[in-house]
This record gives structure tokens, C-alpha cells and sequence, in this order.
């Protein structure tokens, strides 16, 4: 399961990283968004990986059989969070588009 | 417990509330809003004053008020700390608010929507960072005020704003996956969130956990210093400063402060014991602060625009910060906090007042306009600028020409005003070190940084003399600007408030150093909320502080304690 959530958090990390650093605007949303879903499952992960194991009641076998609760009150929270900010980037985005008639980020093309 | 001990909540409680009215009331536009911002601003000013004699009273032994909220104790539960840091920064938090607020009274709240209700929530934001105990809730509260901010920068609109916003958004969205990435790696070390906690759990970490958390501390400290503006990671700022609308940016003047302000609380908490600066370890502050130093003094020097020139300040005072508390052993840190307050206010006026001095001049003069067209610096024609406000004061050119020599003077650090002494401290402070130092690398960092300081301050003074003269003593006609004297008012009540920094210098360095003494003796801190007991139900004061038996041990299962009294609704008044 480890390697398995490494590569996931990894390839969206690269390719997040790769989409920000791209000229379009879109390509930058999409980018943080990517890094957001890296960060969310590297916060769970963090609280160690436990396949099937409830947070609270049902601990036949002590605190080591339990998952731990707080990463997964950690990840509601930044997904929360980064949610909203991309809808912000969004209509911002959206106004430079207006404004500038461009959505390449520095509101003009490299030619121009 | 008595209302002063809830008194803590109330500069984030206060600001939320207010912003929720508002929006309930239509946050748009009125009196009715208006009015609201300046009462919510007046009483926090009020408030932080409160909550700065508590902190401060005993002087140098002044205890580390707790507050836990909802009564779970500080290891399971959110806490609030007030220390005489916190107190300090939400002081300079409440002042540059109400100077800023009156300001924008004027025209500016008008330029745009909701600039009342974003304000308050940015003051929601700063306020609990300065007094959250708990790593994950100061990430939720940089949110908070970033997310504040966006919609300030972006306050007024125009094409410059949109752009810079843009970028501003972007860098600072990446800085806070960083910023959750190092919290996370941090728990997954140490297993906790309270920095207290956090910092007790160190010296027993493993060789495994260690690198853990060193790694999550670099990270947490890359997305600190995104907010505070270092070199590689701050070419964001000057532009979205410049293009903010002034009240905006003179809030924002506090706002690299932030990051500054937790890189100095953490960096102090998690340093192990024995040890006194954990920040000159890597002597990565004291590089990057240099090169911030730099970077920004040219900048200024090639700034077409004031307002430009008044962003790359910010760096080069964010520069001197990190690059100072870099270098220098504890005794600089007093020096550097006094810098920070002088610093914070000066170039929150400096801002305000490039919006009094330049107004009805940008168009006025072709020729400098063609310059500044020539660097991609586009002014907004926007309504909000051709709209004038109120009466003129006479002799309004002779006042801002004074204004902007204190800004000046204060800016380059030369004498009379606070910029000085607090320069001088800190080159003091440091000349000490570089002669009585331990290492002799420590001594050469020391040169080095008095080097640059003496620099900047030059180049700032050339920068700002320029600029002066540009504006005060232009070769055409010009009209004076209309002013009106809320306008007039808030700026030469920030460099008042400079002056009397200077003239009562004896006893704010005597705060600022007592400040050092209480931030360096971190088991303080660490004591003061890890010991702190539940507040027991029912029981009065008085009878929960004789019996400490609520302490919960760190394993020892701790059953959810009754919910409490609601925090009384005076305390937010």
C-alpha cells in the first residue's frame, strides 16, 4: 500500500509542479489542484496507512489498532480550504482574462 | 474567572462577528458598515492595549497567559498563548488597522465591494495567528488572512491589480502547500500539533523521527519565508504592494511581519535547550537576508514609481529582520524587534502618504509618464481617482514634504527618529558580537551585515531624495493636491507614534528586550500552557487554581471534560 500512495503523491506532485510552471492560466489551476490533492493525501499519510481500521469505538486491540483520527480532521480541513481558494483563483483568473483579453498569466502573449 | 482572562478570545471573536454583520446588513457599501469597521478597529485598539499591559505586567517574569478553548486540556484541544510577542505584534496589528481604517474612510473603502467585511476578516487572520498555541490552527489563520488579502489586492480593480493579484494568489497558494505539507510531516514526527507540546517531544524523537522533523521544520520555514518575502522566494511583493490600493498596503506592511513573527516564535520554541539561536545554525537567514537586503536596496534605487519604491522597502526591512536574527546571538533580537515596530509603521505611512503626495500629479507630468510607460508601469485612470474627497488643508504640499522626510529619515535610519535608534541597536548589538563573539565565523557574519546595513541605509536615503524631489520640487507648475484631514490625520498619527518611539526609547527597548528575555526562556512558555488545568465545572476561580488536579498526564486517558460555560459575550465587547 506504501509505494502505492508514494507514486500516486509523487506523479501529482511532478505533475502539479510542471502545470504551475506552464504560461496558461488554466494550466495553473489545474496545476494547484493537482499539488492540493498531493498535499491532502501526504497529510493522511502521514498519520500512518492502516487499511480497515475504525478512529474511535470498536478498539478490540488498543490504541494500536485504531487509525489515526486527526491527519483525516487535518484533510477536511485543506480540502476545504483549497478548495475555496482555487474558486478564488478562478474568478480572478477570469477577471485578467476580461481585462487583458489573455490567459496567459502575465495578461499578454510572449510575442507581444 | 474574571472577564480580563477571556479578554484573549475577543481579538479574534470581535473582527469575525463584525465581518458576519456586515455581510448580514449588505457589506457593500453604507454608513451603517462603515461605522461598524470603525467601532470593531477602535475597540481592538483598545483591546490589544489591554491585553499588551497584561502581558507585560512583572516585567521581565511576566507569565504566558493560556486560554483553552472549549476547557480541553492544551494537548488535545486548541489553545490560545499571549505572551508579550504576541501582545506586541497585536498592538502594532490594531494600530496600523485604525490608521488604515480612518484612511480609507476618505474614498477608498468605495473604490470596490465588501472592502469593510474583507477587512475585518484580514484582522481575524493576523490576530489569530499572533495568539494561536497550535501549529495547525496559525496555518487555518494564515488562510484566513491571505484569503482576505486576495480580495484586498485585488481591491479597487484594474488591470495592474488583476495581474499582480494573479501572481500574488498563485505563489502564495504553492507556499501554503508547503506550509501543510511541513505541518504534516511535523505530526507525523512528533504527533502533535501544539507547539509546546511539539517542543517538549523533540529531545526524545529517534535518529528516524528527528529527520522527519527537521525535514517538515525546513519546509514549514520555506513556506514562512514566501510570506516574508525572502530573496528568491519574494519577487511577488514589490508589484502587488505597488499596485494595492494604500490603505491595503499599509495592512500589508504587517502582513510580512507574519511570517517573520513565526519563524521567530517557532524557530526559538523548537531550538533544543542549551542552545540560544537556532536560526544562525544554518546561516541560511543570514544569507538570504542579505541578499534581500541588496536585492531590495537596488530595487528602490531603480524604481520609477513611489509606490514601487515603498514595496521594495518592505524587503529591505523584511531583509534586515531575518538577515539580523540570522546572525546575531539573543541580544540582537531586542534590537530587531524594535526595528520591526519603527520599520512596520513607517512604511505603512509611507504608503498611505504616496497616494496624498502623488494625487493630481501622475497626469501632470508627460514626461515622467512616458518613462513610466517605457518600464510597464500602468496607472489606473479608475474613478476612485478622479473622485476627491472632502476639504483641502492649506499648506497641505509644506505638511506632506515634512511627512515624507520623516518617512525618509525613518526609512534610511538616520537620526533623529526611531529608524535610527533602531538601527543603531542592532549595529551595536552586533559590532559587540563580531569583538566578544565565540566563533570567528560568527564574527565575520556580524562584518558582513553591518556592511549591508550601512549600505542600504545610503542607498535608501538616495532613493527617497530622488523620489522627494521629484515630487516636492517638480520644474512645472502643479496644483496642490486636495487633501482631506482623515486622510492627513492617520499618517501623521503613525509617524507621531515613531517619534514618540524615539523620545520614549529607554522604555520600549527595556519592553523589547524584557520581550527576548521571556521568548529565550522557552520552558516558559512550554510550562505555561502544557500545565495549565482545565477550568473544573461548576467550581469558581478561585477553587480550580488551588486544585490542579485536572493536569492530564500525556498518555494518561483523559476523559472530555463537561462542556463549559460559553465564554461571556462581555468579553468580545
Amino acid at each position: 500500500m506504501e509505494p502505492v500512495i508514494a507514486i500516486a503523491i509523487g506523479v501529482l506532485t511532478g505533475s502539479g509542479v510542471w502545470l504551475v510552471l506552464r504560461p496558461r492560466t488554466f494550466q495553473v489551476i489545474v496545476g494547484l489542484s493537482l499539488i492540493s490533492y498531493a498535499v491532502n493525501l501526504f497529510i493522511f499519510s502521514m498519520g500512518r496507512l492502516r487499511v480497515g481500521a475504525p478512529t474511535f469505538t470498536g478498539s478490540a486491540g488498543g490504541a494500536n489498532a485504531l487509525a489515526d483520527p486527526v491527519p483525516q480532521a487535518l484533510v477536511l480541513t485543506a480540502i476545504v480550504i483549497s478548495f475555496a481558494m482555487t474558486a478564488l483563483l478562478l474568478v480572478v483568473t477570469i477577471a485578467s482574462r476580461g481585462l487583458t483579453g489573455s490567459d496567459h498569466v502575465d495578461g499578454r502573449e510572449d510575442g507581444l | 474567572m474574571s472577564w480580563t482572562q477571556h479578554l484573549i478570545l475577543a481579538p479574534i471573536l470581535l473582527p469575525m462577528v463584525v465581518a458576519g454583520l456586515m455581510l448580514v446588513i449588505d457589506g457593500r457599501s453604507g454608513r451603517t458598515t462603515a461605522a461598524l469597521g470603525v467601532f470593531s478597529t477602535f475597540a481592538l485598539l483598545f483591546i490589544a492595549i489591554v491585553l499588551l499591559v497584561q502581558a507585560s505586567a512583572g516585567g521581565a517574569q511576566s507569565a504566558v497567559q493560556v486560554y483553552q478553548i472549549g476547557n480541553w486540556p492544551s494537548r488535545l484541544g486548541i489553545v490560545l498563548a499571549l505572551d508579550r510577542l504576541s501582545a506586541m505584534m497585536l498592538a502594532l496589528t490594531a494600530l496600523l488597522a485604525t490608521a488604515a481604517m480612518v484612511f480609507s474612510l476618505a474614498r477608498w473603502h468605495k473604490a470596490g465591494s465588501f472592502f469593510h467585511p474583507l477587512f475585518q476578516v484580514l484582522l481575524v487572520g493576523l490576530n489569530g495567528a499572533f495568539l494561536t498555541g497550535d501549529l495547525f490552527n496559525l496555518f487555518v489563520f494564515f488562510e484566513i488572512m491571505l484569503a482576505a488579502s486576495y480580495g484586498l489586492a485585488l481591491h479597487g480593480s484594474g488591470h495592474a491589480r488583476v495581474k499582480a493579484g494573479l501572481h500574488y494568489i498563485a505563489v502564495n497558494l504553492v507556499a501554503s502547500s508547503a506550509f501543510l505539507i511541513g505541518v504534516s510531516l511535523i505530526y507525523g514526527a512528533t504527533g502533535s500539533l501544539n507547539m509546546a507540546d511539539i517542543a517538549s517531544r523533540i529531545g526524545d524523537l529517534d535518529a528516524h523521527g528527528a529527520m522527519l522533523f527537521r525535514v517538515g521544520a525546513a519546509v514549514l520555514g520555506v513556506a514562512f519565508l514566501v510570506k516574508a518575502a525572502i530573496w528568491p522566494l519574494g519577487f511577488w511583493l514589490p508589484t502587488t504592494y505597488a499596485a494595492a490600493g494604500p490603505p491595503v498596503a499599509a495592512m500589508f506592511a504587517i502582513m510580512t511581519k507574519v511570517g517573520v513573527y513565526a519563524i521567530l516564535r517557532l524557530g526559538l520554541l523548537f531550538s533544543p535547550d542549551g542552545q540560544s539561536n537556532v536560526l544562525a545554525a544554518s546561516g541560511l537567514l543570514l544569507t538570504g537576508g542579505v541578499i534581500t537586503i541588496i536585492y531590495g536596496m537596488l530595487g528602490m534605487l531603480a524604481s520609477q514609481a513611489m509606490a514601487r519604491l515603498a514595496g521594495f522597502s518592505v524587503l529591505v526591512s523584511s531583509g534586515t529582520l531575518l538577515a539580523v536574527m540570522g546572525a546575531g546571538n539573543a541580544n540582537v533580537f531586542s534590537a530587531t524587534l524594535y526595528y520591526l515596530v519603527s520599520s512596520t509603521l513607517a512604511i505603512a505611512a509611507f504608503f498611505m502618504l504616496i497616494e496624498l503626495a502623488e494625487r493630481g500629479r501622475a497626469r501632470a507630468d508627460d514626461v515622467l509618464a512616458v518613462t513610466l510607460e517605457a518600464y510597464g508601469i500602468v496607472y489606473d485612470e479608475d474613478s476612485e481617482d478622479s473622485r476627491e474627497a472632502g476639504a483641502a488643508v492649506p499648506a497641505i504640499l509644506a505638511i506632506l514634504g515634512i511627512a515624507f522626510m520623516a518617512c525618509a529619515l525613518l526609512l534610511s535610519g538616520l537620526p533623529p527618529l526611531s529608524g535610527f535608534i533602531a538601527k543603531f541597536a542592532m549595529l551595536d548589538a552586533l559590532l559587540d558580537q563580531a569583538r566578544n563573539g565565540p566563533a570567528p565565523g560568527s564574527a565575520w557574519a556580524a562584518w558582513l551585515l553591518v556592511a549591508t546595513l550601512v549600505v542600504s541605509g545610503l542607498a535608501t536615503l538616495i532613493a527617497m531624495m530622488r523620489a522627494g524631489i521629484r515630487t516636492f520640487w517638480p520644474s512645472f507648475e502643479r496644483e496642490a493636491p486636495r487633501v482631506s484631514m482623515i486622510e492627513l490625520g492617520p499618517v501623521l498619527v503613525l509617524l507621531a507614534l515613531c517619534v514618540g518611539l524615539t523620545i520614549q526609547a529607554g522604555p520600549a527597548m527595556r519592553f523589547v528586550r524584557h520581550t527576548t528575555e521571556q521568548l529565550a526562556e522557552r520552558k516558559l512558555y512550554m510550562d505555561a500552557v502544557l500545565k495549565k488545568p482545565v477550568v473544573a465545572p461548576q467550581a469558581s476561580a478561585a477553587e480550580a487554581s488551588a486544585s490542579p488536579a485536572g493536569v492530564p498526564g500525556a498518555q494518561a486517558p483523559v476523559t472530555p471534560p463537561p462542556k463549559p460555560p460559553p465564554p461571556k459575550k462581555e468579553a468580545s465587547r
